[in-house]
């Protein structure tokens, strides 16, 4: 252990010498973030929101005999949603402020 | 043969057929089911055949089935903490099946189970009963206040608690579309090429020729293929951890 240790050392030492550090990369695994896989992963977002709430609007519309209202109520909270998702997606610095606490 | 008739049949490959004879006739034993088997029976002989030797220098089934064990390990300490190891199993059961899906479906007549959302729903949803259920018994009535972020106005309550469960609820949905779809599209797009080297093939003298290109697009697709399918299995994993991470420490 003490071995690696000093060895890790050495080498963040003549790294920094020949001006070869490497940028702070964060240690944590995190989903990956390509431009396509952002683009779709937002995409699904969206979708899969608005599907949950038009599903449980249309289920409780046709227990209740509301139609339409509780469909298009739930439209709108399913939209609000997938735009939440969106948003939880890109909200800056989401694990730090987990974690802080 | 895809290319009979002169048409592009890129989704018969998802059809189910009953295999094992009549034994899984009478059953409905599909081909689906018995590439679960293959991809299950593949994870035990991995873990049991392989760390049965328990050697100080790993030999290569070893190694294997240490790095499936220390990544998902790493990952599961990283995204939900320390408390987060006794769900290790799960993930881990999780990801190696997902994973084993995605690449036994990369093998010629093989079948890929996760290519259909009934599959990949029923994991993710799993996934959220069992995060559900974790919250709730870690944290008891206080779970309900995830669905209410404090110092909201409560005016606001009556729109933000029911985009809230929506939202929660869209999780599994969107968990299983992206694994469904992105099989799905890679298997689509294999098959497509595919055809066409087969129709290319039959054209003359030129054609074989042709055909070399979309042969070695099918070339560079297998391995992004192979990538997707590690990518896939990566995400549903992190994912899972993500939430069982929201679901102990409630945020």
């Amino acid at each position: 252990m003490g071995q690696e240790d000093g060895f890790d050392k050495r080498l963040e030492a003549a790294r920094a010498r020949n001006g070869m550090q490497r940028a702070d990369e964060p240690k944590r695994s995190e989903v990956p973030n390509g431009p396509w896989g952002v683009g779709f992963r937002a995409g699904v977002e969206v979708v899969s929101a608005l599907v949950v709430g038009v599903g449980i609007g249309f289920a409780l519309d046709r227990w209740l005999g509301t139609w339409p209202w509780l469909f298009l109520v739930m439209f709108v909270l399913g939209s609000a949603a997938g735009v939440l998702n969106v948003y939880r997606l890109f909200r800056p610095g989401r694990r730090v402020e987990i974690d802080s606490d | 043969m895809a290319a009979e008739g002169k048409a592009i049949d890129a989704l018969s490959q998802f059809e189910l057929s009953t295999t094992l004879g009549p034994i899984g006739a009478a059953v409905n034993f599909t081909q689906s089911n018995l590439h679960m088997v293959y991809a299950a029976a593949f994870a035990i002989l991995l873990m049991t055949v392989g760390m049965g030797a328990r050697a100080l220098v790993p030999g290569r089934m070893q190694s294997l089935a240490e790095s499936a064990y220390e990544f998902i390990m790493g990952m599961v300490t990283e995204q939900v903490g320390e408390e987060g190891k006794r769900y290790f199993p799960f993930v881990f059961a999780l990801f190696m099946f997902v994973l084993l899906g995605n690449a036994i479906g990369l093998l010629p007549y093989a079948f890929t189970y996760t290519s259909h959302i009934v599959v990949t729903f029923g994991l993710a949803a799993m996934v959220i009963v069992v995060v559900t259920g974790v919250a709730l018994a870690r944290h008891g009535w206080h779970f309900f206040g995830y669905f209410f972020p404090e110092g909201a106005p409560l005016w606001l309550a009556p729109i933000i608690i029911p985009v809230e469960i929506v939202s929660y609820l869209s999780r599994p949905l969107s968990l299983s579309i992206r694994l469904f779809a992105n099989m799905v599209a890679g298997h689509v797009m294999l098959k497509v090429f595919a055809t066409f080297v087969v129709m290319l093939g039959g054209l003359g003298v030129v054609g074989p020729v042709l055909s070399i290109l979309p042969l070695s697009i099918n070339v560079a697709l297998m391995g992004f293929e192979l990538l997707v399918a590690f990518l896939q299995a990566y995400v549903f994993a992190i994912l899972t951890c993500i939430y069982l991470h929201d679901a102990v420490h409630l945020h």
